[in-house]
Order: C-alpha cells, then sequence, then structure tokens
C-alpha cells in the first residue's frame, strides 16, 4: 500500500544528509569537545562549525546560539531561565503554546511568580490588545510561539517586539521577548534580529535533523539562570558534555534548508494549497487554520469533522495508508480536548474532531491527491458513526 | 552446605486421590518457570536446588498453589554442621546488639539423638556465644532460626508467603474476555488462581480502537503470565461488528447486542482450545450493562457457564488487587479508547431477552461470528525472559 506521512509536525524523518552527518561525527569525531589533546580539538572544530551553520541560519552569532537537548529543553531554559534571574519578575505567555512553555509558566505561578495567559482569537492569532494591557512594570519574559504546532498560525512577533519597546519608553525596563520558533525553523523565514527576540526556540527534529537536540539563541547581554549545572559547557548555560552527533545532524538539516528553503516553501505552499482545496471539495469541514498564506506557515492544515473524533479518523486513515495527527504529537495518547483550539474558542466537541495535516519536503502532489481520496473513502465510511 | 529452598504447599495436599497429581502439576509449573533450577518432589513439599538466583523466590511469591517458601542451608543431620548454618544465617541478617531471637526445631527424624527442645537450647547456646549482642526471646523475636531435620537438616530465618491458590493446570481450561481495563486482568487472576488455565481474548476494533490498545493488552497478558504461566492471546477483530451494531440496531440495545456477540465469539474460541467455560470481568450494578437482566440477557447467547469471579467486589477492591498483580499501572495507562463511541446516550439497563434477541434480527449474527473467527490472530507475550 501507498505510504504518505503527513505528520512532519510530529517529526520529519531524518534527511539522508544528516543521517550522513551523524554518522560521518561518531566515526571520524570521537573525541570530548572539552579534552585538550588533538581529538578533542577536531571534535570542537566540529561543534563550533555546526554552531555557526545554526546560527547563519537564525541570523545570529555563533556565540548566541545554546545548544539543548531539544526544544523542550530550549523553552523550560527560556522561562524559567528569564524568570529565576530577575527580582520580582511578572511573565506572560500566550495561552496556546506548546506544553513545553506552558507548564514552566504553570510552575512559575504555583512556586508564586506572577504570571500571565494571553488570550488569543477564533482564528488562532495571540490577541495584541489584550496583551498590550498585560504588560506591567516589572513585567520580565514575554513568550509568543512563531508558528503554532497546532494550527500552523503565524504570530505577529515584531509587533509583539514593538509593544515592548513602548513598554520599555514608558517603564524604562524591556521585557524579554521569546519565540518558539520549533516550527517555524526553514519553514518560514525570518531573522531573530527583524523578530526583535531575545530568546529563540529552535528543534532540530521539525526539519529532518535529529530527535533529542535543538538550540536556545540568547541574545547578546541577556543574562538567564541555567537550569542544568555542572561543566562550563555552553557558556556555563547548559552543562554537560554535548551531543555532537547529533549537533552535526542539526548543522546538516540547517544547511539543507537554507540551500533549498525558498523553493522547498514554495513548494510546500503550494501543495498545501492543493491539499486544502482538494478537503474542501469533500464538504462538510470546519477549517482551524485560516487560508490567509501571509499569515500561516506553508506546512500545517488543521481541520474538524463536526461529529467525527479525531483519533478515529486518524487510525482509519493510517489503514488508507495516510499518517496523520489529532494535536500534537505529545498530547495524542491522550483523548483530551486540543487545548490550543479550545483557546481559540472552540467547543470541546470540535475540539475533540480536530485532525493535523503537515508536509515536509519530501511530500509529492500525488501524496496530496492520495490524502485526499484517502479522506473521502475514511469520511464516507465512517459517517455511519456521526449522530444526529 | 547446600543453598536450597523449601516451598511448601497447603490446600492441594488435601485433596485426597488427586494430590498426587495436584503436586506434580505444581512441580511442573515451577519447572517450566525457572528452567535452571532443579525441582524435587518430597514428602510433603518441593525443595529447589541450583536456585541461588534472586528471581526465585519472587516466581515463588507468584505460583499458584505455592503457600510459603524459605530459602535454606542443607546440611547433614548433625548439631555441628546445623550450628555452621544457623550461624551463616544469623550473620548475613548483620543482627544489632540487642536483637531478640530463638530457635524453632522440627524433628521429623526421630533417630536424631537430641529431642527438639533440646536442639532449640543447645543451637540457641552456641549462637550466643558467636553472637554476644544477641538476646533470647519466646514470644515475638525479631530473629527466629528454624531447623526441620530429616534425612539431612534444613535451616532458615525466611518464610515468605506464596499466592496460594491451585497450580494452574488442574482446574481445565477457560476463555476470558480481556479488554485494556482495570477489570479483566484480575477477573483471569482470580480464576487462574483456583486452578484454572485461561485463554484470553481481545477484541481489537482499528480504526475505532488504536494499535496502542492492542500492545497495551499484550502487556497485560505479559504481567499476567508471570502469575498463570504461558498464555496465548486471542485478538479477533471486531470493527464490522461494531459498524453492523451501529446501523443495524436501536440505540439503547447497543451494548447488549455487541456482547451477546462477544460471548458467540469466545464460545468460539473456546472451542478450538478446548474450555469449559467463559469468564468476564463484569461486576454488577457498576455500568448499566451490568444490571442481572442485562447479565441474564448477554449470558443466554452462550451455553457455557459465565464466571463472573468479580461480582462481589467493589471498585476500590478490584484496584487494590490490580496493584498487587502489577496490571493496574498498565490498566490505567491514558490511550485513547473509543469505544465511547459504541456507547448508547440512554441505554436500556433492564433488557429482557426478548428484547436482546428482536435486537438482533437486522444481524447476520452467524457471519459476524464467522468473520471475526477468520480474522483472529494468535500471541504469545512472553513473560519476561530469566534463567
Ligand atoms: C512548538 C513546539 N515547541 C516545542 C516542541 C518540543 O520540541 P522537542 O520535541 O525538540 O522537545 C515542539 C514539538 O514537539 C513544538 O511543536
Amino acid at each position: 500500500m501507498r505510504r504518505v506521512y503527513l505528520d512532519h509536525s510530529a517529526t520529519s524523518p531524518p534527511l539522508p544528509e544528516v543521517v550522513e552527518a551523524v554518522r560521518d561525527a561518531l566515526e571520524r569525531f570521537p573525541g570530548n569537545p572539552a579534552s585538550l589533546h588533538g581529538l578533542g580539538v577536531e571534535a570542537e572544530g566540529l561543534l563550533e562549525r555546526s554552531r555557526e551553520a545554526v546560527a547563519l541560519s537564525l541570523g545570529a552569532e555563533p556565540s548566541e546560539v545554546v545548544f539543548t537537548s531539544g526544544g523542550t529543553e530550549a523553552n523550560n531554559l527560556a522561562v524559567f531561565g528569564a524568570a529565576w534571574a530577575r527580582q520580582d519578575p511578572h511573565v506572560v505567555v500566550s495561552a496556546f503554546e506548546h506544553s513545553s512553555v506552558l507548564e514552566p509558566a504553570r510552575r512559575l505561578k504555583e512556586s508564586g511568580v506572577a504570571v500571565d495567559f494571553c488570550p488569543v482569537d477564533g482564528e488562532g492569532f495571540v490577541r495584541l490588545d489584550a496583551l498590550e494591557d498585560l504588560l506591567r512594570p516589572n513585567t520580565a519574559l514575554v513568550s509568543v510561539v512563531l508558528v503554532n504546532n497546532e494550527v500552523g498560525t503565524l504570530q505577529p512577533v515584531a509587533e509583539v517586539a514593538r509593544l515592548l519597546d513602548r513598554a520599555q519608553a514608558r517603564w524604562g525596563r524591556r521585557p524579554l521577548l521569546h519565540t518558539d520558533a520549533v516550527q517555524a525553523l526553514g519553514h518560514v523565514l525570518f531573522r531573530v534580529r527583524d523578530l526583535g527576540a531575545d530568546l529563540v526556540t529552535v528543534s532540530a527534529h521539525k526539519l529532518g535533523g535529529p530527535k533529542g537536540v535543538g538550540a536556545l539563541f540568547v541574545r547578546r547581554g541577556v543574562r538567564l539562570r541555567p537550569l542544568v549545572l555542572g561543566g562550563d559547557q555552553e557558556r556555563g548555560l547548559r552543562a554537560g558534555t554535548p551531543n555532537l552527533p547529533g549537533i552535526a545532524g542539526f548543522a546538516a538539516a540547517v544547511r539543507f534548508w537554507d540551500r533549498e528553503g525558498d523553493h522547498l516553501r514554495d513548494r510546500l505552499r503550494q501543495l498545501s494549497g492543493r491539499l486544502r482545496a482538494g478537503l474542501q471539495a469533500l464538504g462538510g469541514l470546519r477549517w482551524n487554520t485560516p487560508s490567509d498564506v501571509d499569515r500561516t506557515a506553508p506546512h500545517i492544515l488543521n481541520v474538524s469533522v463536526p461529529g467525527l473524533r479525531g483519533e478515529v479518523l486518524v487510525h482509519r486513515l493510517e489503514q488508507e495508508g495516510v499518517y496523520a495527527s489529532t494535536g500534537s504529537a505529545c498530547h495524542s495518547r491522550r483523548a483530551h480536548p486540543s487545548h490550543v483550539l479550545l483557546a481559540m474558542g472552540r467547543s470541546k466537541a470540535e475540539a475533540v474532531s480536530a485532525v493535523r495535516l503537515s508536509l515536509g519536503p519530501e511530500t509529492t502532489e500525488d501524496d496530496v491527491d492520495h490524502a485526499v481520496a484517502a479522506f473521502r473513502a475514511a469520511l464516507e465510511d465512517l459517517r455511519f458513526l456521526v449522530r444526529s | 552446605m547446600e543453598r536450597v529452598v523449601l516451598v511448601r504447599y497447603g490446600e492441594i495436599g488435601l485433596k485426597g486421590a488427586n494430590r498426587p497429581a495436584f503436586v506434580a502439576q505444581l512441580a511442573r509449573n515451577l519447572q517450566a518457570a525457572l528452567p535452571c533450577v532443579r525441582v524435587e518432589n518430597r514428602f510433603d513439599h518441593l525443595l529447589l536446588r541450583d536456585a541461588q538466583q534472586p528471581w526465585v523466590l519472587e516466581r515463588l511469591a507468584r505460583t499458584f498453589g505455592v503457600v510459603s517458601s524459605s530459602p535454606a542451608l542443607e546440611v547433614a543431620a548433625e548439631l555441628d554442621a546445623i550450628e555452621q548454618a544457623a550461624r551463616a544465617l544469623v550473620a548475613e541478617l548483620a543482627p544489632q546488639p540487642g536483637t531478640t531471637f530463638r530457635v524453632e526445631t522440627h524433628r521429623r527424624d526421630k533417630s536424631f539423638p537430641l529431642t527438639s527442645p533440646e536442639v532449640d537450647r543447645e543451637l540457641g547456646r552456641r549462637l550466643q556465644t558467636h553472637f554476644p549482642g544477641l538476646v533470647a526471646r519466646m514470644k515475638d523475636p525479631q530473629v527466629c532460626v528454624w531447623v526441620d531435620i530429616r534425612q539431612r537438616a534444613y535451616v532458615y530465618t525466611q518464610v515468605r508467603p506464596g499466592p496460594g491458590g491451585l497450580p494452574v493446570g488442574t482446574g481445565g481450561r477457560a476463555v476470558a474476555l480481556l479488554s485494556g481495563g482495570i477489570d479483566s486482568p484480575v477477573a483471569i487472576w482470580m480464576v487462574a488462581k483456583r486452578g484454572v488455565e485461561v485463554t484470553p481474548v481481545h477484541f481489537h476494533a482499528p480504526p475505532f480502537t488504536s494499535e496502542r490498545a492492542k500492545e497495551k493488552v499484550v502487556r497485560l497478558v505479559e504481567v499476567l503470565s508471570q502469575w498463570c504461566g504461558p498464555m496465548e492471546l486471542w485478538v479477533v477483530p471486531f470493527a464490522h461488528v461494531q459498524r453492523a451494531i451501529r446501523q443495524q440496531v436501536e440505540e439503547p440495545l447497543w451494548t447488549v447486542a455487541m456482547r451477546r456477540i462477544m460471548m458467540r465469539v469466545a464460545e468460539r474460541v473456546a472451542e478450538r482450545v478446548g474450555a469449559a467455560a467463559l469468564v468476564t470481568g463484569e461486576s454488577l450494578g457498576q455500568v448499566a450493562s451490568q444490571t442481572l437482566e442485562a447479565l441474564a440477557a448477554i449470558e443466554a447467547a452462550t451455553r457455557l457457564p459465565v464466571l463472573r469471579p468479580l461480582v462481589g467486589m467493589d471498585k476500590l477492591e478490584i484496584t487494590a488487587l490490580a496493584q498487587r498483580i502489577g496490571t493496574y499501572e498498565i490498566s490505567v495507562l491514558p490511550y485513547e479508547d473509543c469505544c465511547t463511541l459504541f456507547v448508547p446516550r440512554r441505554p436500556r439497563t433492564r433488557p429482557t431477552l426478548e428484547e436482546a434477541e428482536r435486537a438482533e434480527v437486522g444481524l447476520a449474527v452467524d457471519s459476524l461470528v464467522q468473520e471475526a473467527l477468520a480474522g483472529a490472530e494468535t500471541v504469545f507475550p512472553a513473560a519476561p525472559a530469566r534463567a
């Protein structure tokens, strides 16, 4: 049976050149980057070349890139690290952040820190008016995801930065701006300076790199309190011998997207347009991803089939060889309604009936057509489940 | 001095003429569970040799028919040798000064020169000489040194309870319905404890239930087989039945109709594996389908007796038992379960048999059952392998 993988937002399968880079690092760079001898120097060379590649892709200086064990750790470091480095901090995060931002924010709140969750609108965008109202003289951190991982909306982070400039003009202190760009890197063109962000999270496995490696951009001059203590690796912000094979693989993925990105982004946009039109023609669907190409990532489509549970549709699509997901992969084991869709004001019934399709570099037009056909077959087959 | 394990059985000792067969089954079960161990069948207990591995005792705590077990030292039936063994065991306990102890001797070989109380006294004295901190106390001592004198002598300081019950394989075979929930694994454990071999049947309904739900059941069977011995799990496709029921049966009777077809499929599996009864995790009144009327209507679909070992238990008791068995943590894993799709909004809680039968008029029951059996797969989840 034809298999069509449309779950790249959960993880995007490793690119051939990533596999090559990981293998190469394991075989040819056995040393510890911190060792004094030649093998250490070689390993350090690979580490620093990789850091340069990631920095280049972000529009950052190499010294501003801190490697971590993934997006989750980078988000934890950003939220806790920023809050703990300041006296009496106030923190604002959007209500539909990834759980690796939300849970640290909730933990801060439990421990007595003032935390506000900024509402989002029905289309999936953070409400700037509400955000501005939440800012206070002691606001230490504002965190807004760049591309929401469930619905693919591109958040106006640069506009958030302008709100923070205004806060600085008013109170003489600028809150740090963090953005979780895990779903954005590669798929959306951005540079950290243009965003006006102080902290930016990225993760390798969402763009064809290895799982378990990511990075936090920490703008020069920004002070964070580290979470992982030990040696002084990563400028003391993240102790531990770095995951060199993973980091080398991360760099290979980033180089691939830097090289092919323009073309890939156009293609993903065109393919997701085709997918959207194909599904639209089936009728009876409710879109959770807006159709506005300027305000969405090119590779994520989220749609609800009213009356049908998302996981049943996902399993039925799998029987047709199509791999999709309900919300984000971390939650899809539980039949809980998606917090992202609830934050967007969807009803509980709508929030449990969502399916996310996410495309990647190897997706073809035939794949998309197959997915539409699979969707049609699944809907016809499952229609009997919809209770009046 | 050889390290051995004494295994005691209780209830099966009472079974008169059947007794040798029961003991032999227990010995076979132990041998199968512990291939490296040598099992010797002694007059009133079993003795395990080459049983040093730490998991042997764990395994004994999970073998039905075992009442208790003791890791022991086997020595010549001579007081000096017995003393050596007792000293070695007490040294292992590293007693603090002030630790209370006593010796308890059973002399089964009356040719031994000292009486039991004499051994108690003499051995106690010698132990105190060697461990001056020990304090003799008859009632509730912290350490008890048991000495069994037969042709050889056995010295031990621990009596570890077994699960009791009857050896699996002495009570025939039953087919059990196994869902991923808390109850059905406990039901299987309860009948296995009475010596019954169980063939579990799981109804798998993709796309309404996920592959993970099936994996979860496989893991449950792995845990259960540590108690019940290896079990062959039948995985029976059921989505076609659920579809048919949702389309042909009036909503209030969906659950009864579904359970009746499950009973029929289980009965057919029972014919294939030579089982004489069905087992379910139902108990009275927990959910709407578990009223007496509903149970009667469901049971009427099979001619086999339906055992419901949980019928007298409440949820807390079942949960506590599931925790002890080791299935609880797996049962509560939050994998999505779409069975709610087939739960009627307003179920008929007290259906009559006539209603249940009438509800099936539109269903091609025989061919649904046939199709389920034709698609059945069997899996042999291994108990975590050791030794
Ligand atoms: C928006 C977003 N942030 C963070 C993460 C976590 O990244 P990682 O899987 O590398 O821990 C993910 C994906 O899992 C994500 O989609």
